[in-house]
C-alpha cells in the first residue's frame, strides 16, 4: 500500500490548520496574560482581604436604641433585629422578585452577641413598633421616655444614637460622661463648639466612641487606599464627589405617619435646643430640611462622601472651604440647600509624586450636589500618572501624559482609554435593588460591601467592630478623630454656604480662623442663608 | 459530468464550511483552555426567555465549575472532530446540543433586550445559523474527501484503482 501526495494532503490536511489554531488561540491568551501580569506587577496592587475582628464573647452587650425612625430600624436590622412588617414587606418583595434577597440576606447574617435592652423614641408608634416587634418571654425591652433616663439607668452597656442631628452630640456627650457605649449617626455633631465638648468627652471617657460612617469597611475602599499609597495614581490634583437624586426619598421628604399627633410625639422633647415653634408633623418627620434639626446636603450626604476619601486618602481638615448653591429643585419651605458646590483645599497634601521634586502639591476636593437629577456621576481621582474611579468597584485608567507610565504608553502596553486595574468583588452577584435612593448608596459603596463574593451590609460590619472593640479593646476605624474632622469639614461648608464666603482653618491652632462679628455657631443654628445684623439695620 | 461537477462543488464548499465551523469551535475552546479565569458565569446569570431559571441554577458554585469544564470539552471536540474529519457526524451532534444551549439562553425574542451582541437579530441570530450549518454538516458527511475519514474509506479501492 502506498499513499501519494494527494492521499496525505485529503487525509491529513486538517492537521495543520488544527495546529495553526491551536497554536494561536494559546499565544493570544498567553499574551493577554502577559501583558496583564506585567502592568500587574508594576502596580503591585493588594486586593484588600475581608477585616478580621476578635470575636465578642462572654455576656451579650446590652443595648439601647435611641431614635427608632429609618434609619433606626436599618441600624437595628443590623444587630440582628428586624421589625414584623418589615419581614413581611421583604417577603412579599422577595415573592414578586425572586432577586431581591433582603429578607434571605438579614435571615443569613452572622449573630451578633448582644442583646437589645432598651428603645427610646419620642414617637409612640415607633417605640411600641420596636416593642412588639423584639420584646420575647425571655427578653423584656423596656421603653425610656428620655435618653438620660436610658443612659443613667444602668441597664445598658452601649447605645445607638439615630436621632436628627440636633441631637447627637447632647446625647453622645451624656453617654460617654456615663461611661456607656456610644454609636452615634452622622454627621457627628450640629455645632462646631459641641465637636469639641464631644471630643474632650470621648478621650476623658472609659466607653467606646464609634462615627456612624459604615463605608470605612467596605473592601473596595481599603484597596483604594493600597492604590494611591502605592503611587498609582501618582500626585492627586482634584477629586470629584457628586449626589445625585431627583426623588422624593432623596430630597427627604418622608412619609408622614397617621398617628402623629401632639399627643403621640413628644414634641418639647424633640426641639430641644432648637427655636420653639408649635407642633409640626412637616418639621418631625422631614427634619433634614432644617438648618434646626438637620444640616442638609452638607452634613448629611457631603460628610459621607468626604469621609470616604477621608478614609482613603487622610487628608484630614481642608485649610479652606467655599460653597455656593440654593433652593433650585425643592421650594417647599426647607430652608437648606437642595443645590450645593462645595470646593474644599488641601494646599500642603500630597499623594507622592512621579515628577521633578517641588512641582506638584496641593489639593483640591470638589463636591456636586443636586437633588434634581439623578444623573450618576462617578467618584474621581484625579492623579498626575492616572484617574481612579471609587465605588463598590474600582476602576483605574493610566493618563495619556503620564511620567510613571510613560515607558508603557509608548510601548502601547497601555492605552488612556483602557483599564489597567479593575476591582469588581460584586462581579459574581446579580441583584436586585430596590429603589432609586439605595442604589444611590450602593454604588458608592455605601451599603454594602463583598465578601468572597457574599455580600455583606456594611453596617453590620461597622457594628460588629464596635463590640468587638468594647469587648476587646482596639481602635475602631471610625473614631473621634475620624468623626471630629467629618464634622469640622461639613460644619465649614454648611459656614460657608450660609456666610457667602471663604472659611479657614487654622491647622497649628486647631480652630476656625475668626471672622469678626461673626459667631459661627449662631450661624450654623440660623435658620437659612445668614443675613447678618449690621445688613438688617440698614434695610 | 455536469451533475458531477456541481456534486464535487458542493463538496468542496460543505468541506470549507466544516472546517470553518470547526476552527470557530476550536479557537473558542482553546481560548478557554489556556484561561484559568474564564467562566460561563456571567454568560448564564444574564440569560433571558423562557429558560432563565434553568440556566440561573447552572450558576450555583458547586455546578459551575462541572459546566464550565463541559462547555469548553464539548467545544473542543467539535473542532477537533470537525477540522481533522473524523467522527464528524458525532462532532456535528455535540455542536447541535451546544448551539440550541447558546440560543436559548439568549434567544432573540422580540422584547427582550438583547445583552453583549453585535448587530440586531430578530428570532434568527448566528447561534441559529451556525445551529442548522451542524445539521447540515451532520447530514452530509465530508470527511471521507478531506479528513482523516479519507484513510478509514474509498481509499484502499482507490490507491488499488490508481
Amino acid at each position: 500500500m502506498k499513499w501519494t501526495r494527494r492521499d496525505l494532503l485529503k487525509g491529513l490536511g486538517g492537521l495543520p490548520i488544527l495546529g495553526a489554531v491551536w497554536w494561536a488561540g494559546a499565544a493570544s491568551v498567553a499574551y493577554g496574560r502577559k501583558k496583564r501580569s506585567e502592568i500587574l506587577e508594576q502596580l503591585n496592587i493588594r486586593p484588600s482581604l475581608p477585616p478580621t475582628v476578635p470575636e465578642i464573647t462572654g455576656e451579650p452587650v446590652r443595648v439601647g436604641i435611641i431614635g427608632f425612625g429609618i434609619r433606626g430600624e436599618q441600624l437595628c436590622r443590623s444587630l440582628g433585629f428586624a421589625t414584623k412588617e418589615w419581614m413581611e414587606e421583604m417577603r412579599l418583595a422577595a415573592e414578586e422578585d425572586p432577586a431581591n434577597k433582603a429578607l434571605e440576606d438579614f435571615l443569613s447574617q452572622e449573630k451578633l452577641n448582644l442583646k437589645l435592652v432598651g428603645v427610646c423614641d419620642i414617637f409612640d408608634y415607633r417605640a411600641e413598633k420596636a416593642l412588639k416587634s423584639f420584646s420575647s418571654p425571655d427578653n423584656t425591652i423596656k421603653r425610656y421616655r428620655t435618653h438620660q433616663e436610658m443612659i443613667r439607668s444602668g441597664e445598658v452597656d452601649a447605645v445607638v444614637i439615630a436621632t436628627p442631628d440636633h441631637w447627637h452630640a447632647p446625647m453622645a456627650i451624656e453617654a460617654l460622661n456615663n461611661n456607656v457605649h456610644a454609636y452615634v449617626e452622622k454627621p457627628m455633631t450640629h455645632t462646631v463648639e459641641e465637636t469639641y465638648r464631644l471630643r474632650d468627652a470621648a478621650k476623658a471617657s472609659k466607653a467606646v466612641l464609634a462615627v456612624g460612617h459604615q463605608h470605612r469597611q467596605t473592601l473596595s475602599f481599603s484597596t483604594a487606599r493600597d492604590i494611591v499609597e502605592k503611587g498609582t495614581l501618582g500626585h492627586i490634583s482634584l477629586i470629584q464627589t457628586n449626589t445625585n437624586r431627583n426623588d422624593d426619598n432623596g430630597a427627604w421628604n418622608y412619609d408622614i405617619h397617621e398617628q402623629a399627633n401632639p399627643q403621640t410625639i413628644d414634641w418639647e422633647q424633640f426641639l430641644g435646643t432648637a427655636p420653639k415653634i408649635p407642633f409640626n408633623k412637616n418639621h418631625f418627620f422631614r427634619w433634614r430640611k432644617w438648618w434646626a434639626y438637620g444640616s442638609g446636603l452638607s452634613g448629611d450626604l457631603l460628610t459621607h462622601d468626604y469621609d470616604r476619601l477621608n478614609c482613603v486618602l487622610n487628608m484630614g481638615i481642608p485649610e479652606a472651604v467655599s460653597a455656593s448653591g440654593g433652593i433650585y429643585t425643592h421650594n417647599d419651605g426647607r430652608n437648606v440647600p437642595d443645590v450645593l458646590q462645595v470646593n474644599m483645599e488641601f494646599p500642603n497634601f500630597s499623594t507622592g509624586s512621579s515628577q521633578v521634586k517641588g512641582k506638584e502639591k496641593g489639593m483640591t476636593f470638589c463636591y456636586s450636589a443636586s437633588l434634581g437629577n439623578a444623573f450618576g456621576r462617578p467618584t474621581i481621582l484625579m492623579g498626575h500618572d492616572a484617574t481612579m474611579e471609587l465605588g463598590n468597584r474600582l476602576t483605574v485608567w493610566p493618563d495619556g501624559a503620564s511620567t510613571r507610565y510613560a515607558e508603557m504608553l509608548e510601548e502601547g502596553k497601555m492605552k488612556p482609554n483602557v483599564p489597567i486595574y479593575q476591582y469588581n468583588p460584586a462581579a459574581n452577584v446579580p441583584d436586585a435593588i430596590s429603589s432609586a435612593t439605595s442604589q444611590y448608596f450602593a454604588d458608592k459603596g455605601l451599603m454594602w460591601t463583598y465578601i468572597n463574593g457574599v455580600r455583606v451590609d456594611s453596617t453590620f460590619l461597622h457594628m460588629r467592630e464596635w463590640l468587638s472593640v468594647i469587648k476587646n479593646g482596639g481602635k475602631v476605624s471610625c473614631g473621634i478623630k475620624e468623626g471630629f474632622e467629618e464634622a469640622i469639614a461639613a460644619h465649614m461648608a454648611g459656614l460657608s454656604w450660609k456666610l457667602g464666603r471663604r472659611i479657614e482653618w487654622d491647622t497649628e491652632k486647631e480652630e476656625l480662623k475668626p471672622i469678626e462679628g461673626i459667631n459661627f455657631d449662631e450661624v450654623l443654628l440660623s435658620n437659612g442663608e445668614w443675613e447678618s445684623p449690621t445688613e438688617n439695620l440698614e434695610v | 459530468m455536469e451533475h458531477d461537477s456541481k456534486t464535487s462543488k458542493v463538496k468542496i464548499w460543505v468541506t470549507v464550511l466544516r472546517v470553518l465551523i470547526g476552527w470557530h469551535f476550536l479557537y473558542e475552546g482553546i481560548v478557554k483552555l489556556y484561561n484559568p479565569d474564564w467562566t460561563s458565569f456571567g454568560y448564564l446569570a444574564s440569560s433571558q426567555g423562557p429558560l432563565k431559571p434553568l440556566f440561573s441554577m447552572l450558576t450555583h458554585p458547586s455546578v459551575i465549575t462541572w459546566v464550565d469544564a463541559l462547555n469548553m470539552t464539548a467545544l473542543l471536540v467539535v473542532g477537533i472532530t470537525l477540522i481533522l474529519g473524523i467522527f464528524e457526524k458525532k462532532g456535528a451532534l455535540v455542536g447541535i446540543g451546544l448551539l440550541s444551549l447558546y440560543y436559548l439562553a439568549h434567544p432573540s425574542l422580540p422584547g427582550l433586550h438583547q445583552l453583549n451582541v453585535e448587530g440586531n437579530y430578530w428570532l434568527v441570530n448566528k447561534n441559529l445559523i451556525e445551529l442548522t450549518v451542524c445539521i447540515l454538516l451532520y447530514h452530509y458527511p465530508t470527511g471521507h474527501f478531506f479528513g482523516l475519514g479519507y484513510f478509514r474509506k474509498e481509499r484502499l479501492t482507490k490507491i488499488e484503482k490508481s
